[in-house]
């Protein structure tokens, strides 16, 4: 009698506990589809042709676009890619194929603390590093700071999936009398390519809207300028400028801005699964 | 027969776990010699530490000399990389490179230390499939990728590749324990063909199997030799108690 009584009980705050959790995973999903939804409403009226080809023109004047921003972004996104990558890579190539005892842990420590730092931090620092030494703001300030948020995202990615290599295809390859640099280059990072490639690109998306860091490394530019050496305007940046300004139009504006950085992350995202999904069934078949 | 490779004095060691202890054998030239022994007897490590593959394991290491062709494979100056391309290792589980086809695969040995024309890439992979007897099988799809073949035909692909490097010896690690009886006789034959070529030494878990392919057959124990001869005398009348116990089913 007692022991039943115990099993309803247990049954019953089981399913309590079930519903609750279903509860909670809805609220959070539909928060992002409340984004998702909200962005697209708001900035669906702004973006037009326009918006992807011409450049910002003065308050009051309408028509315009952020044609400079958007392009503005993949540059200085794209310049911290080239920073980030070789240098992630390579060191998650030394933490997994190499990387033993104190100075190893010491990098992957220290790999974690920068992966927790706040991305206007990484902002600071480029700004020190980079703009008080060229006396001006600067794509290239930019893309530092970004590079430095994406180090650490790429070496822990990266590493994780260089462990997914079975130890079986290095010994096969060592067996063959292939040394070991040339086993790592040919068959370890062949072998981890697809997983590789989307790390890279799911880091790439996680800083592309990115805003704080490059307030005062790349800020802002009303007009086309491909000089990394200059200020440079981005979409998250613009998207901040223009939100906090009074005018109607510019506020507009930022909602498009907004509509599109979403848009671009998310191709990004939907590309990096794609590309895996891709890429895992080919070697089945 | 001349004696391909002698062992002399050989200890092995997991970090402080002694895995071998003092091995003394030599294997003759174009034979097959067996070893068999319980799980953890140390066959793997054995066999491992000839071509000098037992140190690529962390906290792992050895002594004693390994003598192939009067060459010490420990003597100083001797690079493990060129060595193992005299000492073809094959794996208990297939172990063919996802990212290669079947063609790339076969000479994956040759072409990740130097350049190849395609032409010679051809001719290489032909040669050395057919030797490991797997040609007439995959001469249709030689681009598939390794992986999609069965087991047994992966296994045969495995050891196609370790001889494209044109290795002396080969060292194969229970190279059938992981497919069946069909790809089991095969492998079987395909080592009977081999040893007129080449030097085996074949750990086997599989007392039929050594006594259906070996010449010679090594009974270790605890990490050390207990005997050794012709697989004849070892399955007939071998001389230690624990040889025979062990090959009558009594334990292991």
């Amino acid at each position: 009698m007692k022991t039943d009584f115990r099993y309803m009980r247990r049954k019953i705050f089981g399913t309590m506990m079930l519903g609750l959790s279903i509860l909670a995973a809805l609220a959070a999903v539909s928060m992002l589809f409340w984004i998702l939804g909200y962005t697209f409403i708001k900035g669906i009226s702004a973006v037009n042709l326009d918006f992807f080809t011409k450049l910002p023109t003065p308050v009051g004047v309408p028509g315009g676009g952020l044609a400079n921003s958007i392009v503005g972004s993949i540059i200085v996104v794209g310049m911290a890619a080239l920073m980030a990558i070789p240098v992630g890579i390579a060191t998650a190539i030394y933490l997994s194929e190499y990387g033993r005892g104190f100075f190893a842990s010491t990098v992957r420590f220290v790999s974690d603390v920068l992966a927790g730092v706040p991305a206007i931090v990484a902002g600071i620092v480029a700004y020190a590093l980079v703009v008080t030494r060229m006396h001006r703001f600067s794509a290239f300030s930019g893309s530092v700071s970004l590079a430095l948020l994406m180090l650490p995202i790429i070496i822990r990615s990266s590493e994780e999936i260089f462990r997914t290599v079975p130890d079986t295809l290095r010994e096969a390859s060592f067996a063959l009398g292939v040394p070991k640099w040339k086993t790592i280059l040919s068959i370890v990072l062949k072998t981890a390519s697809g997983g590789l490639v989307t790390g890279t690109i799911l880091a790439i998306a996680r800083v592309g809207g990115e805003a704080a860091p490059l307030l005062f490394t790349s800020f802002s530019n009303s007009f086309w300028n491909f000089n990394p050496g200059q200020p440079m305007a981005t979409l998250p940046v613009d998207l901040f400028n223009y939100s906090i300004s009074p005018y109607q139009d510019w506020q507009q504006k930022a909602w498009a801005a907004a509509l599109v950085l979403v848009g671009m992350v998310l191709i990004l995202n939907i590309s990096a699964r794609l590309y895996l999904a891709r890429k895992g069934f080919k070697r089945n078949g | 027969m001349a004696d391909k490779i002698a062992v002399e004095g050989l200890n092995a060691w997991f970090g402080k776990t002694q895995a071998l202890h003092n091995i003394n054998m030599a294997v003759p030239e174009n034979s097959i010699t067996a070893i068999i022994g319980p799980s953890g007897c140390g066959k793997s490590t054995f066999i491992r530490c000839i071509n000098r593959m037992h140190e690529e394991i962390r906290g792992a290491y050895s002594n004693g000399k390994i003598i192939l062709d009067g060459e010490d494979v420990y003597g100083s100056g001797v690079d493990p990389v060129l060595i193992r391309r005299r000492l073809g290792m094959v794996f208990q589980k297939p172990n063919p490179f996802p990212t290669m086809s079947i063609k790339e695969n076969a000479v994956a040995g040759i072409i990740l230390n130097k350049r190849m024309s395609r032409h010679e890439i051809e001719e290489t992979a032909e040669k050395y499939l057919r030797r490991a007897a797997l040609w007439d099988e995959v001469k249709d799809q030689l681009n598939k990728p390794g992986v999609s073949l069965s087991g047994g035909q992966q296994q045969r692909l495995c050891i196609a590749r370790a001889l494209a490097v044109e290795p002396e010896v080969l060292l194969a690690d229970e190279p059938a324990s992981a497919l069946d009886p069909i790809s089991t006789a095969k492998i079987e034959d395909l080592f009977t063909d081999l040893k007129e070529r080449y030097t085996i030494v074949v750990v086997t878990h599989n007392m039929q199997q050594a006594a259906r392919i070996s010449d010679r057959t090594a009974f270790f124990l605890s990490g050390r030799l207990i005997e050794y001869g012709t697989t004849d005398k070892i399955f007939t009348n071998p001389s230690d108690k624990r040889t025979e116990d062990y090959i009558t089913g009594r334990f292991g």
